[in-house]
């Protein structure tokens, strides 16, 4: 009874998608307030419904229901009740209504807060969700349907991938489309405002919350990714440049320019071509990355089930929705013109930089991605595209870019003025140097040809972006949410670079075969193969080996790696055993095993690799930060026309940040 | 034990330098290392560019995979047999075509990926110039105000 | 006007990539073979069961002949087994069954009981020739003309489809006996 309702539900979410779609667009085209005024009842009723249809779904998997194909081929009696749940999303089927139930979470905050935005462009932004919304239900109940009935039930299930059967992995999904479905809402920001022909300081400042957050989610969804390939996958390594991290990685890095952007339309009204067009390419790249990795046109090593037929359908939603919305910015486009200049060293000129660089490393990766599928069918044979290419590809674009970020975070709008900030930028220069040396020679000894550049880059970042806080501090002035957010963000690019540099650098890794008893050196560490036991779980058995890890004679870490093999679907899986600090991980994992009691063990040191994890968490947390700053949540118009610099007292009941020079 | 410096390509694994303990075991079957500290490193970076044809998305120094310790059995033997990097690299590519390397070569059908990063940097700069000269001559201009409405 | 539409035009252009690529998908997963149009790697292997009798592949020359790759380890070479049967009685073309990494004593059984389809059966224990011959997952199977080149490779089970379609349509033709339903022959060399 519960998949029908869940089946039923699904539907009803499709009616209410189409309601809100077409009351959305067609009510403010046709004047007709009472018709704007139904698309908050249908988003309230798209939610509700396709909550309900994800409910139905968990309660399968939890009654254990076989009679429904998916909870047959994700699930199993021996499965855990948490990874139950999680197995909504542990395939095609189930991810669309996650996907589909996200989006209805963001339209309904969209709804929520849009209290200050004029209704017929609230309707619009709500109508365009509406379509993307109607897009995926269509998708869902006319290819994968998740709620399908097999007859006579499945005796047991074929059981979530053991791949999944982890607590980072299960938080990675949802943490990713919070992201990618959260670009939609900038993207139908973006064509509510071609809609009407009008885009303004005004439109950026509504936008910017809304995608900061939801690029915040994305920046969560990668690193959790990463970390988990790391601990999961038993190669010790954390990014691959694999066509599906590549799929959520061009999004982001497009979303981190458009944050930006919209920082320079809000306050000067300046770069809305640019704006427009990289909130229409974020969302391009999440629907891309949905498709790539259902339709089995790329190779991948975590690709969903391929499906050419449901390929063909995201395709045509792709021309749809992106086609759509490239024509409206032809049309468009060519009215937005704004006369405002900028110097050289202005912030301006540094965001465009960080635009055009971002959006260059946007392409590269792209162009790798694709490349085997365009060789492909341009008929120039079977390419194949890995780290080898990437890695010294990316840093082209990505190297300058960072050179500019310390400079260009106290780059004044318009005029520059960095005369005033020399002493501060080469004394933190300085001091970078100084902490380079000091880890190079000191603490870590030797490197390679990037180790000093990457490494002085990140500490200057890190010391830049504390600069102005603390002078502000030190000086008794309001700290905004605006600046901190700006601040935190930075520093932990500037930490994230510092850590990637230490850990490509100074990671010490070895395979060694050992016997019980037998030792092996890895960096300044000593590994002792203890000992090795077979284990069991709640559905799965295997190996668990014991591995000492000494330093100087000590022991500082004893790791448990194991070889796991799941009864159902007889994978193996490696678990490897890690010892988490601070200052390093020790790392081990099992290999093969080569008889005679002798095993295959891959051993790493990793310096600051926690670090890099906290990093890219601290980048998000900045960009939380940045967006709960309260501009943007008083209730406020439109204003007909801003200057450059103060804004102009708009009367009680209202209140204003300071516009500070040095803020974003 | 301080780490080696090495290698022209900057992201990857540095292998910190090595002492062999006389204790670790030494197999004359199937070694995992090889005993020449500049041979390993080729090794390694080898193994770390070729691709697993049966995981078909790992290499073959990560893959588990029978077929991935053959190649890297493979790799070695030719690596002892004095073989240049760029000679392994081809003699596998003539089993197992272009879809074996990681790093794609060089050549008339791949040179537009090569060039992509170069010529998409340089167009991009090229507008960043454009732009920003176009806008700083406005700049010198007296204050003026920004345009809200299209 | 004309560089707005610069976006719009890129991406029909992704999408016309796309497209082609979709249509292409169901053979993404399989990799051709480089050995296609080139003589055929020459090996010579013990044979199963009789390790002094050696197999040289260039005995082979004149005549078009099949190699199939397999071992008892692989679960798909159990379901084109029959298949391999029923070619071997059409006559057309002789099976040289290349035994990739497997257990002496499992492979004979294996053929003792499920009947051999194969003229000579080599022993490839380490991998080596078929690292030569580009295999990357059992089953596979190459077509090899008289000339000693390689004209086809199929990967995956040999089925009745794939025979008609891929081997037979490059064979030359000739009266073979149409494909018969399989029976198990016990002891059959």
């Amino acid at each position: 009874m519960l998949p029908e309702i869940g089946h039923f539900t699904l539907v009803l979410a499709l009616v209410l998608s189409a309601l809100q779609a077409f009351f959305g667009i067609t009510g403010p085209a046709l004047q007709r307030e009472r018709w704007q005024a139904a698309v908050g009842p249908a988003v309230y009723g798209q939610f509700c419904m396709v909550s309900v249809a994800i409910g139905c779904l968990a309660a399968a998997f939890l009654q254990h229901d076989f009679s429904v194909e998916y909870v047959a081929q994700n699930s199993n009696s021996a499965l855990p009740a948490f990874y139950r749940v999680a197995a909504i999303w542990g395939a095609h089927e189930g991810s669309l209504v996650l996907w589909s139930w996200i989006l209805a979470a963001w339209s309904i905050a969209v709804a929520f807060f849009s209290r200050g935005l004029p209704p017929p462009f609230a309707a619009r932004v709500l109508g365009v969700l509406g379509v993307v919304s109607l897009g995926f239900y269509l998708f869902t109940l006319a290819t994968s349907n998740p709620f399908l009935r097999i007859d006579p039930p499945a005796p047991d299930g074929r059981d979530l991938n053991p791949l999944l059967q982890d607590p980072a992995l299960v938080a990675h999904p949802p943490m990713l489309y919070a992201g990618y479905v959260g670009f939609a809402v900038a993207f139908a920001f973006a064509c509510a405002a071609m809609i009407e022909g009008k885009l303004d300081s005004a439109w950026a400042r509504w936008t910017r919350p809304w995608t900061t957050i939801a690029w915040a989610f994305l920046s969560v969804g990668i690193a959790l990714g990463s970390w988990w390939a790391y601990y999961e996958l038993g190669w010790g390594g954390y990014w691959f440049w694999d066509p599906v991290e590549n799929a959520s990685f061009m999004p982001w890095l497009v979303g981190t320019a458009l944050i930006h952007s919209l920082a320079v339309t809000e306050k000067r009204g300046l770069f809305k071509s640019w704006t427009l067009l990289l909130a229409i390419l974020a969302f391009s790249l999440s629907l891309l990355g949905t498709f790539l990795v259902r339709s089995g046109v790329l190779v991948s090593v975590h690709s969903f089930a391929a499906d050419p037929t449901r390929g063909v359908f995201i395709l045509a939603f792709l021309v749809v929705m992106i086609g759509g919305a490239l024509t409206l910015y032809a049309w468009r486009a060519p009215l937005l013109k704004s006369n405002a200049g900028f110097e050289f060293t202005s912030r301006e000129s540094f965001l465009l930089f960080n635009n055009i660089l971002l959006v260059v490393a946007t392409a590269t990766v792209f162009a790798g991605t694709m490349a085997p599928l365009i060789s492909d069918a341009l008929g120039l044979g079977t390419l194949s595209v890995g780290p080898q290419y990437f890695n010294p590809t990316f840093l082209l674009p990505i190297l300058p870019l960072i050179g500019l970020v310390a400079v260009g975070i106290h780059a004044s709008w318009k005029k520059g003025r960095l005369g005033e900030k020399r002493g501060m930028l080469l004394t933190t220069l300085a001091m970078a140097g100084t902490v380079t040396a000091a880890l190079m020679l000191g603490a870590y000894g030797g490197g390679m040809l990037l180790t000093p550049v990457g490494i002085a880059l990140g500490v200057w970042i890190m010391l830049s972006s504390l600069a102005d806080p603390i002078d502000r501090w030190r000086r008794k002035l309001s700290l905004t949410p605006g600046v901190l957010g700006m601040a935190v963000a930075h520093l932990g690019l500037g930490l994230f670079v510092l850590c990637v540099t230490v850990v490509e650098s100074y990671t010490a890794e070895r395979d060694v075969a050992l016997e019980v008893g037998g030792r092996a050196t890895v960096g300044r560490y000593e590994y002792r193969f203890d000992k090795i036991e077979p284990v069991q779980g709640p559905n799965y058995d295997g190996v668990r080996a014991e591995i000492a890890v000494l330093r100087d004679g000590r022991q500082v870490a004893r790791l448990h790696p194991e070889k796991r093999q799941y009864w159902v679907q007889r994978s193996v899986m490696t678990e490897a055993g890690i010892d988490m600090q601070w200052g390093r991980d020790v790392f081990a994992a099992l290999g093969e095993d080569l008889g005679a009691g002798r095993w295959s063990v891959r051993a790493q040191v990793r310096p600051l690799i926690n670090h890099m994890w906290f990093a890219a968490f601290l980048m998000a947390l900045g960009g939380v930060i940045a967006a709960c700053d309260r501009r943007y949540r008083t209730a406020r118009e439109a204003r007909p026309v801003e200057t450059g610099h103060a804004v102009p007292d708009p009367g009680p009941g209202v209140s204003v940040a300071r516009v500070a020079p040095g803020e974003a | 034990m301080s780490a080696t410096a090495r290698r022209a390509s900057p992201w990857h694994y540095l292998l910190a330098a090595l002492l062999v303990l006389a204790a670790t075991p030494v197999w004359a079957v199937d070694p995992i290392e090889l005993d020449d500290p500049v041979l390993q490193q080729r090794y390694r970076a080898l193994t770390q560019e070729l691709r697993c044809m049966q995981c078909q998305n790992q290499s073959i120094a990560d893959s588990p995979v029978g077929l991935a310790g053959d190649l890297r059995r493979e790799v070695r033997e030719l690596l002892l047999a004095g073989a240049s990097d760029q000679a392994i690299r081809d003699h596998l590519r003539d089993r197992y075509g272009d879809f074996i390397l990681f790093r794609p070569d060089l050549n008339a059908r791949t040179a537009w990926l090569w060039a992509a990063p170069f010529v998409l940097l340089m167009a991009g700069v090229w507008v960043a110039v454009r732009v920003i000269r176009g806008r700083a001559a406005l700049a010198a201009q007296p204050d003026d105000e920004v345009d809200g409405r299209v | 006007m004309s560089r707005f539409l610069v976006p719009v035009g890129l991406f029909a252009l992704l999408v016309a990539v796309l497209a082609v690529g979709l249509e292409r998908a169901p053979e993404k997963n399989v990799i051709p073979s480089a050995l296609l149009g080139r003589p055929a790697p020459e090996f010579t292997l013990p044979e199963l069961g009789s390790p002094q009798l050696q197999f040289d592949s260039r005995s082979m020359a004149g005549r078009w002949w099949l190699l199939n790759v397999w071992g008892t380890w692989c679960v798909e070479c159990r379901a084109e087994h029959d298949m391999l049967l029923a070619v071997r009685r059409t006559g057309v073309a002789p099976i040289i069954g290349l035994n990739w990494k497997d257990d002496d004593a499992s492979a004979l059984r294996w053929l003792e009981e499920l009947g051999n389809p194969y003229e000579r059966v080599p022993v490839d224990a380490e991998g080596r020739v078929a690292i030569d011959w580009g295999v990357y997952g059992a089953p596979e199977t190459f077509l090899i003309d008289p000339a000693g080149r390689v004209v086809h490779r199929h990967v995956g089970p040999l089925t009745r489809e794939v025979w008609e379609r891929e081997f037979l349509s490059r064979l030359p033709r000739t009266d073979a006996p149409p494909l018969m339903p399989a029976e198990r022959r016990v002891g059959a060399t």
